[in-house]
């Protein structure tokens, strides 16, 4: 027989626990922590239908649409993404499901790649749907697979809360039965008092929501998803999601209720276990959403100093917890004290990435500028510094008519990259026209979906089913929502982008300029020229380092100034843009043939 | 292998780490041991510092590694290694590619380079071996496999046979990068660590 253990990452693990249940459809908008669920599905593309929606709304409509005609639906986002689908889940909720629906909200505690680090489980206890939180990836792949089936057993979205730590860890899965599920399709049956949500079916559809909140505690008492750990009398934890991985290397001894449906709670197991213990403890990944519920039904959950609810948890930290409440020696690192100034290696914009003209001219024009979600936040940093908001998808383009209206000194631009464009800018741009807005918009058009690794999107022309689509112009678009002043320019031209630039944010109407080079990551293999320094020509006056450009580095000193060094182009990061060339005022910098 | 083994994989992104890292999670799993991996994606690959950890024993629960609890620490950068020296056991063991990338803020002028980098390193890791696995992987005429020379080195320092490393080298790179991949591996495998000052 095959042998059926994989080592799987968190996300490749939902993905196969879908396959299992014969899920026929998923959507998803990219974020980090939860890409590559989506794009692990996208190679079983004769098992079942995938799409990269454009944003998380769209992609539960869909995921809501596909269930109601009777499909297994899952549909996946980083936490901040279920915000943006919180007006769709709120009523889905009420609606209930045909084919089984599952979310997953990938969490980011520790904001490794995010904007904030909230805590999802609470929608689903606002919502009223049932909440997963697997603990590594064997449970990420059978709680997915259970959450179809318990989804139409109790007519119910099903959310599945996953942290970077099991979406991004990887582990040994075993996925039992080989053999591929076949598809689940229930027949449609047309039933308006549960789809149609006008007031008079909501308010039994309500009633009914809470019927089901009280089947799912039961569910919650009985299922194998809770269970004891007994362990020692003296000691005992309440967890759920990878927090249960670092109590049981932390406190080995102790007694642990394992926790992986948290909402419904169950009341009755978590009083026993509460019983069964001396001393209790709750330990969950940022907000004390367990701990709260927990003290409300009248446990006794012991305080402790130790502050473990902002940032990613750890093993260290837990330590620290432990050092507190069993009085042992707390856990130290032995320095090696040899990290005194060593230099930072933050993440920068690539060498030859096309972002770069537009933020140099930004900078040179002294620009308020609204930002976006995307790799080009990192214009924020020196030597760019031309960034001075980023709140979420879309904001840049509202927040810049806001800067307006306020009647902000100075001229404001907002700066947005096609993806995210596609994703929640349309809106806004709309809303600049509309009420009168002489915004000028800034779209990044780097054809790709970039910091999430690559997903294509409306502009790119590909679907993640692999076929030709539409390739969508940000500049139609534009012109199509009423803005008359619609410009495209090479980013690369740093003349160009500076002049139209400068024109736009003059100019008394709204205003889109589209600053075109495909992403350098995956144009580079195309690449055939390279710049090179002449040293003898280099006066070391650093103009060409505020492009911040990773392969210009300084090299050797002047002859006659030994405090001025001169710049070299490091060849192997070097990706052609001639940006610099364009910079030097001094001749220095000069194409050569790219080195093979 | 009773008790759990920590390893550390550090570097730059675009250095392979994640690959590397998928290596020696699956000569494991294919050892029988239980495995789990951590790391992280996103912004921090452009070009950043970036660490993938791997834990190898008979059950495995943290996907993290405690601080201070790395027993092997491999840097694929010189001054990446000194920014996790404090990651790694009292006893531990820094398997280092001698190979410098700087970073930016130094080739820009924002902060000043570390002049004393190799006396640091020597300081910092009495259990190191240092090898030249950019130079090896150059000679190989491809230097995206300085990943797996390193993984080489490593492998020597891991109670997983030789065979099943290459079986995991085979079943994870492209198949027709695959002859020079274990070249590399081999190349790794066999490099003699060098003296540093």
């Amino acid at each position: 027989m095959a042998d059926s253990r994989r080592f799987l990452s968190g996300n490749e693990a939902i993905a196969q626990g879908a396959l299992k249940a014969g899920c026929t459809v998923a959507t998803a908008y990219p974020g980090t922590p939860s890409s590559e669920i989506l794009e692990t599905l996208s190679t079983f593309r004769d098992r079942l239908y995938c799409e990269w929606s454009v944003n998380e709304k769209v992609a539960l409509e869909v995921g809501i649409g596909a269930s109601f005609a009777g499909a297994r639906s899952l549909v996946t986002m980083k936490h901040v993404g279920l915000n943006v689908a919180s007006d769709p889940l709120m009523t889905l909720s009420y609606v209930g499901v045909n084919g089984g629906l599952v979310i997953i909200t990938a969490d980011d505690p520790g904001m490794h790649s995010s904007q904030n680090e909230q805590d999802n489980r609470f929608y689903a206890k606002f919502a009223k749907v049932p909440l997963f939180e697997p603990a590594d990836s064997q449970e990420a792949f059978e709680m997915t697979a259970a959450g179809f089936e318990i989804s139409e057993r109790f007519d119910t979205p099903v959310i599945i809360r996953t942290t970077t730590r099991t979406s991004h860890a990887s582990g040994v899965v075993d996925l039992g039965d080989l053999t591929p599920a076949p598809p689940v399709a229930r027949p449609y049956v047309k039933q308006v008092q549960k789809t149609v949500m006008v007031p008079m079916h909501a308010r039994q559809r309500r009633l009914l929501m809470e019927e089901r909140t009280e089947k799912l505690r039961e569910l919650s008492e009985t299922c194998d998803l809770n269970r004891i750990e007994p362990g020692s009398s003296d000691l005992g934890f309440i967890t759920s999601g990878v927090s249960y991985q670092y109590v049981k290397e932390v406190f080995p001894e102790a007694s642990v209720l394992k926790l992986g449906m948290t909402y419904p709670l169950p009341a009755k197991m978590i009083a026993e276990f509460a019983r069964s213990v001396k001393r209790l403890f709750v330990i969950e990944e940022l907000e004390p959403y367990l701990e709260e519920q927990v003290r409300a039904m009248g446990v006794k959950v012991e305080d402790h100093t130790t502050r473990l609810s902002i940032g990613e948890l750890n093993p260290f930290r837990l330590g620290q917890l432990r050092a507190e409440i069993t009085g042992e020696p707390a856990p130290a690192i032995t320095s090696r004290e040899v990290g005194e100034g060593l230099p930072a290696r933050p993440p920068v914009l690539c060498a030859g990435c096309g972002h770069r003209g537009v933020f140099y001219a930004l900078n040179k024009l002294k620009v308020t500028v609204t930002g976006d979600i995307g790799c080009y936040t990192l214009a924020m940093s020196k030597p760019l510094e031309a960034m001075d908001s980023c709140v979420c998808m879309g904001a840049s383009i509202g927040d810049a008519h806001g800067f307006e209206k306020a009647g902000h000194k100075g001229r404001v631009a907002a700066v947005i990259g096609d993806s995210t464009f596609f994703h929640s800018g349309i809106t806004g741009l709309l809303n600049i026209v509309y009420n009168r807005g002489t915004s000028t918009v800034i779209v990044l058009d780097n054809r790709t979906t970039a910091m999430t690794g690559h997903q294509d999107h409306p502009g790119t022309g590909r679907t993640l089913m692999g076929e030709e689509a539409k390739e969508v112009s940000v500049e139609q678009v534009a012109r199509g929502v009423g803005v008359k002043r619609v410009r495209t320019v090479d980013s690369y031209d740093l003349e160009e982008v500076e002049r139209i630039l400068a024109e736009e944010l003059d100019a008394p109407e709204p205003s889109v300029v589209v600053a075109q080079r495909p992403c350098i990551i995956g144009a580079r293999k195309t690449v055939t020229r390279q710049f090179c320094v002449d040293a003898d020509a280099c006066r070391a006056c650093r103009a060409c380092l505020k492009l911040g450009c990773p392969a210009i580095e300084l090299g050797d000193p002047l002859p006659d100034r030994p405090k001025m060094r001169r710049v070299k182009i490091n060849r192997v990061l070097c990706a052609g843009c001639g940006m610099c060339c364009q910079v030097c005022q001094h001749g220095a910098i000069a194409e050569v043939e790219r080195a093979r | 292998m009773n008790r759990t083994t920590n390893i550390a994989l550090v570097g730059v992104g675009g250095q392979g780490i994640l690959l590397a890292s998928e290596v020696t999670s699956r000569a494991a799993l294919l050892s029988g041991r239980d495995v789990k991996k951590s790391e992280v994606h996103g912004m921090a690959q452009r070009g950043g510092s970036v660490v993938s950890q791997v834990r190898i024993g008979e059950k495995v629960f943290s996907p993290l590694i405690p601080d201070g609890e790395t027993h092997f620490l491999v840097s694929f950068e010189m001054l990446e290694s000194l920014r996790y020296a404090d990651t790694l056991a009292p006893e531990g063991v820094a398997l280092i590619n001698h190979q410098i990338i700087t970073p930016i803020t130094v080739a820009s002028g924002q902060q000043p380079w570390v002049e004393d980098l190799e006396t640091r390193i020597e300081r910092a890791f009495p259990h190191r071996q240092v090898i030249t696995a950019f130079a090896t992987a150059q000679e190989l005429g491809n230097t995206r496999v300085v990943n797996m020379v390193m993984t080489g080195a490593l492998s020597r320092l891991l109670d997983i046979d030789e065979a099943t490393w290459k079986q995991a080298v085979s079943d994870l790179v492209p198949a027709r990068y695959r002859d020079v991949n274990l070249q590399a591996f081999e190349s790794g495998r066999s490099a003699d660590p060098i003296a540093l000052g």
